[in-house]
């Protein structure tokens, strides 16, 4: 039985939330890289199972709609062997009386290990993290910030690139709603990429360019953009999230913002394209491009599970090697013998 | 009755005094300033103010009392009790309460409850348009008569220029001064924070300071059109600064207030989605910041208010989108603004002009903002050299939502007199003096 490699940083893990890539270090960020990518072989196996965090409780709390990003936390917990209960309350609490605070105070009384929380506020993270006494991992909080997301999209990257130093990324669309740009702006600068990001004026902010101290620059349009790009990352129009009109139509935007395959002639010739998702064809991406072979919008949800499990493993406090094979086998043969015992 | 202040130093640029005097008042005027060695009549009571600094009473032109309505939040009792543990002999009322102060019933109603409390003076404002809506105007005149001492619509600003046109040439028929709250609503559209750098960092929406400086500008150019005198409140831009100081230059009657907040914090206060550091308008970057330093510094800035918002602690602790707009400011603003008078930037002179002279002078408040002869005997009495660290759960507010819980602070009002009685001492007051009294001994 063949024991998955761990990671090589020195690095001891210390954080008890995972609130913002803002506030983690290159070595940090490297380290959850790392970790996941020691734990993807799990999900090749045929029993995509590790005892990790068993007893662990792990509570999904979606204050907003998510699909793939809940399903992708779910069975990163599974897969580590934790118990994992979806909470989702579409409705602001507030309107039924109860305040964030409260009903995430209430999920804590039931005795969990990990809240995991998605919500429509930027800083709701923050503000639980402050109120609570489990883990907090922000699954994205208004225009915040999106930390998974964008370690996925690292680690994608890294996947098919060998590398995130030294790689030119474009960034197209929405970038003032966007968390998933503010984290992956973080991140990749931190690991010496250079972001240039291009949308409509009206949502992308000149301010921007001093988001971070270097590594990125604001462009006039896509294809400015996009010259030389190893990577191009298309953000979704997030229509929810525009009460007033950033752009005249969906037309208009599909023309000039959306990502065409003429725009790709212009990246480098091996370039990738990737999106968070869900994606609005023929709109922000053409179909031709989703669906082309330099498309890795799959491999990212792939690559999710894996993320979130190293987030949820690093943050429970979990040992280095607690999720290799050997150790699984050894769990199992306690257990048999636990049982053995008793009989 | 008579009381005797005695030892202290008075400062009242009002009448050019900066000198060691006693100050003898007798129900509730002030008689008159002696020298050190004049004798005081004998049967007055004596304050002891040795090492204190004596000033005319500070007027806080800018803070929201909640009652009628919002007594859950604070009432007139509770906010006055706060406002004279602050300094602040007193207290002018914005209108925005529930139902609105856009009638004389209302005015009239917090007029008694001031006068229940007891403590300091309580001057409505009242509304410029009925329920603050910003379509009709309120009855300026009937309410003048009820005792409103300005009109605004503080909080909800009037959105078109056509009715604020309207209520200026109307204020000015009764020698009323319009309160600006300067804020293009079309630019805010749900912001929550200052737009900068740290609003994008935090994905919070932003209020840009333009949407101050569009109203300002507008209210001076109607200000010049229609002679009106305008107040322009808890300015906190560089623009709206820059169009008062122009406004000043050609001549118009046009003023404007900062509150301590605005000199003190900047957006990165935000940081860690505080609700306590949400108000309108919001913490600004530091090159406003530095704007309003200068404003305080060169004279444009005529007054200091607290704009003192006070808001239960349930409803601030929600999400940062969600929770109200405001802070308390009543007991903090005067030891916040020491902190500019140990940085220079302006002298004890100045911050009585900022907090008694001036808000007298734009509200016209008659007999008070001086301890001439006669003038109301509204005192408030300083220690600069105090130091005490502010602790909300102790306010006397209802209140707790102040991002300032903690700091510590040198520089405070002592003792309050409003009409010549003691309503505020501070619990080490004999303390102070005592040790003031051991200090001056041994010189």
């Amino acid at each position: 039985m063949q024991s998955i490699k761990t990671a090589e940083s020195q690095l001891r893990w210390t954080r008890k939330h995972l609130l913002s890539l803002e506030q983690l270090s290159a070595d940090e960020l490297r380290f959850i890289l790392d970790t996941a990518l020691s734990l993807k072989e799990v999900s090749t196996r045929s029993i995509k199972k590790v005892p990790a965090l068993r007893g662990r409780v792990v509570v999904n709390a979606f204050f907003e709609d998510s699909t793939r990003t809940r399903v992708s936390f779910s069975l990163a917990a599974q897969r580590l062997s934790a118990d994992i209960i979806d909470f989702s309350e579409k409705t602001s609490s507030t309107n039924k009386g109860e305040t964030l605070i409260d009903t995430a105070r209430n999920i804590e009384a039931m005795g969990i290990d990990i809240l995991v929380v998605r919500h429509g506020a930027a800083g709701a993270a923050d503000i639980l993290s402050r109120a609570m006494q489990c883990s907090i991992v922000n699954a994205g909080d208004g225009a915040h910030e999106h930390p998974t997301q964008a370690l996925l999209d690292a680690l994608t990257i890294r996947e098919r690139k060998g590398r995130i130093d030294g790689l030119s990324v474009a960034v197209i669309g929405d970038i003032l709603h966007s968390r998933v740009a503010r984290s992956n702006i973080y991140l990749l600068t931190k690991l010496g990429a250079t972001v240039r990001v291009a949308g409509p004026g009206t949502l992308v902010p000149a301010e921007f360019a001093e988001l971070v101290e270097q590594g990125l620059r604001i462009e006039r349009s896509v294809e400015d953009a996009v010259a030389g790009a190893d990577v191009v990352m298309i953000l979704r129009i997030q229509r929810e999230r525009q009460d007033a009109a950033f752009f005249p139509s969906m037309r208009e935007y599909a023309v000039h913002y959306g990502l065409h395959p003429e725009h790709l002639k212009r990246a480098a010739p091996d370039a990738i394209v990737m999106h968070p998702g869900p994606i609005n064809r023929g709109i922000e991406i053409s179909s031709e491009i989703a669906d082309g072979s330099s498309s890795l919008i799959l491999d990212q949800v792939t690559t999710g599970v894996a993320v979130r499990m190293a987030v949820l493993y690093l943050l429970a406090g979990g040992s280095r090697d607690g999720f290799t094979e050997e150790q699984n086998g050894r769990a199992k043969k306690e257990k048999r013998e636990r049982k053995g015992n008793k009989g | 009755m008579k009381l005797l202040i005695a030892n202290g130093y008075v400062i009242d640029p009002s009448q050019n005094v900066n000198a060691g005097r006693n100050l003898l008042v007798e129900d509730g005027r002030v008689v008159s300033l002696l020298d050190r060695g004049q004798p005081a009549p004998k049967d007055a009571e004596m304050l002891d103010a040795t090492g204190l600094i004596v000033a005319p009473g500070f007027i806080d032109m800018h803070a929201h009392l909640r009652e009628p309505g919002q007594e859950y939040k604070e009432t007139i009792a509770t906010g006055t009790a706060a406002a004279v543990a602050g300094g602040w002999t007193s207290v002018c009322a914005m209108p925005n309460t529930d139902p609105i102060n856009d009638s004389p019933a209302v005015t009239r109603f917090i007029i008694e409850q001031g006068e229940r409390a007891d403590l300091a003076n309580v001057f409505p404002i009242g509304s410029i348009t009925k329920g603050g809506e910003g379509r009709e105007l309120a009855e300026m005149g009937e309410m003048k008569l009820a005792g409103i001492v300005a009109v605004s619509d503080d909080g909800r600003p009037v959105p078109s220029a056509g009715m604020m046109r309207r209520a200026m040439e109307y204020a000015r028929g009764f020698d009323l001064t319009v309160v600006d709250h300067c804020e293009d609503r079309s630019l805010v559209a749900g912001g929550v924070m200052h737009e900068a750098r740290w609003s994008l960092i935090l994905g919070l929406r932003g209020m840009p300071a333009v949407a101050e400086e569009i109203d300002a500008v507008r209210d001076c150019a109607l200000a010049k059109l229609t002679g009106a005198r305008v107040h322009l409140a808890h300015v906190s831009t560089r623009g709206a600064l820059d169009a008062v100081r122009r406004a000043k230059e050609i001549g118009l009657p046009v003023t404007c207030e900062v509150a301590p907040h605005h000199w003190t914090l900047t957006d990165e206060a935000v940081a860690e989605y505080d609700t306590n550091t949400k108000m309108d308008p919001p913490l600004r970057s530091p090159d406003h910041v530095g704007a309003i330093i200068e404003g305080l510094r060169d004279g444009t800035i005529d007054a200091i208010a607290t704009d003192h918002a006070p808001h239960h602690a349930d409803e601030k602790a929600l999400e940062f989108d969600q929770a109200p707009f405001g802070i308390t400011g009543l007991e903090t603003a005067v030891g916040l603004a020491f902190d500019l008078v140990k940085q220079g930037v302006i002298d004890l002179e100045r911050l009585v002009e900022l907090c008694s002279i001036h808000p007298a002078r734009i509200f016209q408040l008659k007999d008070r903002g001086t301890l001439r002869q006669n003038a109301w005997a509204d005192i408030t009495i300083l220690d600069p050299a105090f130091r005490w660290t502010f602790e909300a759960s102790r306010s006397k507010s209802k209140s707790r939502n102040s991002p300032f819980d903690g700091r510590t602070m040198t520089g405070a009002a002592v003792a309050t007199i409003v009409a010549g009685r003691v309503v505020y001492l501070h619990p080490d007051f004999a303390r102070i003096t005592e040790a003031r009294q051991n200090a001056a001994s041994m010189k």
